[in-house]
C-alpha cells in the first residue's frame, strides 16, 4: 500500500434479519435496533442499525482491502443513523484511500455513506502495513 | 431523569471474563460478514466485552438500554485478540455533560487478558435521552 492509493468502494446491504443476528452475536439487544415502535418512542426515524454493526462493516472492508492486515486503531462517531426498512435493506458504502504510510503503519481515510449521506464522523482505521 | 454527575471516575467491571472460543468468534464473524477463517477475530469483537461492562453500568444506575444511543466508539489494540484468550473488561465513566435534555456519557473500557496485560482499550460516547412523557 502506498499513500494516495484509492481502495475499491465496498457496498454492504443491511437488513432487519442482519440486525437480529448481530444482536445475538454481540449481546446488544437494544430494541431500537429491532422494534419500530420502541425506536420511534425515543425519537428515532425507525429501526436503526447498531453503530457497531456499521463499524464492523468498516472492519470488513479494511480486511478485504488489506487481506486481513492487523488493525491497530479503529473508530468513528455515529453521526447519522442507518435506518433499516422492514422490507429490503439499507445499502452502506465504505470508500477509502490510503492517507499515509509511515513507521510500518498505514492510515486509511474513510468515507461511509448510506443513501449518499455520511453516517460516520471522523472514521479512522490504522493497520500494520 | 439526568444521570448522576458523581458517576464520573466510577469503575464498572464486566460481570464475568469471556473466553474467546471459535464458536463465539465464528458467530460474530458470520453476523458481520467478516472474511477469514474461524481463528480470525474481527476487530470490533471486543465490543462484546465493552457492552457487558456498559450493561453492568446501566443496570447499576437503573438506566434503560432503549434510551441509549451509541454516539462514538474507538478501539486501540495492543495486540490482535486470539481464540483461547480469556478477556476481562473494566469500564470507567470519564465524562458527563448535558446537551438539549440528553446526557452525553463518556466511557473508557480497558480489556485485559488472563495475565493482566492490556489487549485493547475502548472509548465510547453514550447518548442518553431522558423520558419525555
Amino acid at each position: 500500500m502506498n499513500a494516495g492509493d484509492v481502495l475499491e468502494p465496498k457496498t454492504f446491504t443491511v437488513t432487519r434479519a442482519d440486525l437480529v443476528a448481530y444482536a445475538d452475536a454481540s449481546g446488544d439487544q437494544n430494541p431500537i435496533h429491532q422494534d419500530e415502535d420502541v425506536a420511534r418512542s425515543v425519537g428515532l426515524p425507525g429501526v436503526i442499525a447498531h453503530g457497531m454493526y456499521t463499524l464492523a462493516l468498516v472492519g470488513r472492508a479494511v480486511a478485504e482491502w488489506t487481506d486481513g492486515a492487523e488493525v491497530v486503531d479503529l473508530g468513528a462517531k455515529f453521526t447519522s443513523p442507518v435506518v433499516v426498512p422492514a422490507e429490503g435493506g439499507a445499502d452502506v458504502v465504505v470508500a477509502g484511500t490510503v492517507k499515509s504510510v509511515a513507521d510500518g503503519l498505514a492510515t486509511l481515510a474513510l468515507e461511509v455513506t448510506c443513501d449518499g449521506q455520511k453516517v460516520l464522523g471522523m472514521p479512522k482505521a490504522v493497520v500494520r502495513a | 431523569m439526568p444521570v448522576d454527575p458523581s458517576l464520573v471516575g466510577r469503575e464498572f467491571p464486566a460481570p464475568a471474563p469471556l473466553t474467546v472460543t471459535r464458536e463465539r468468534v465464528g458467530a460474530f464473524a458470520a453476523a458481520v460478514g467478516h472474511p477469514g477463517g474461524r481463528d480470525d477475530v474481527p476487530p470490533t469483537f471486543p465490543i462484546v466485552l465493552a457492552f457487558d461492562a456498559m450493561m453492568a453500568f446501566l443496570d447499576a444506575e437503573q438506566i434503560d438500554l432503549h434510551r441509549i444511543v451509541h454516539g462514538e466508539q474507538r478501539f486501540a489494540y495492543e495486540r490482535p485478540i486470539a481464540v483461547g484468550d480469556e478477556l476481562t473488561a473494566r469500564l470507567t465513566v470519564t465524562g458527563l455533560r448535558q446537551i438539549g435534555g440528553a446526557d452525553i456519557i463518556g466511557t473508557a473500557s480497558e480489556i485485559t487478558d488472563a495475565t493482566g496485560a492490556v489487549v485493547c482499550t475502548g472509548k465510547a460516547t453514550l447518548v442518553h435521552s431522558g423520558a419525555t412523557s
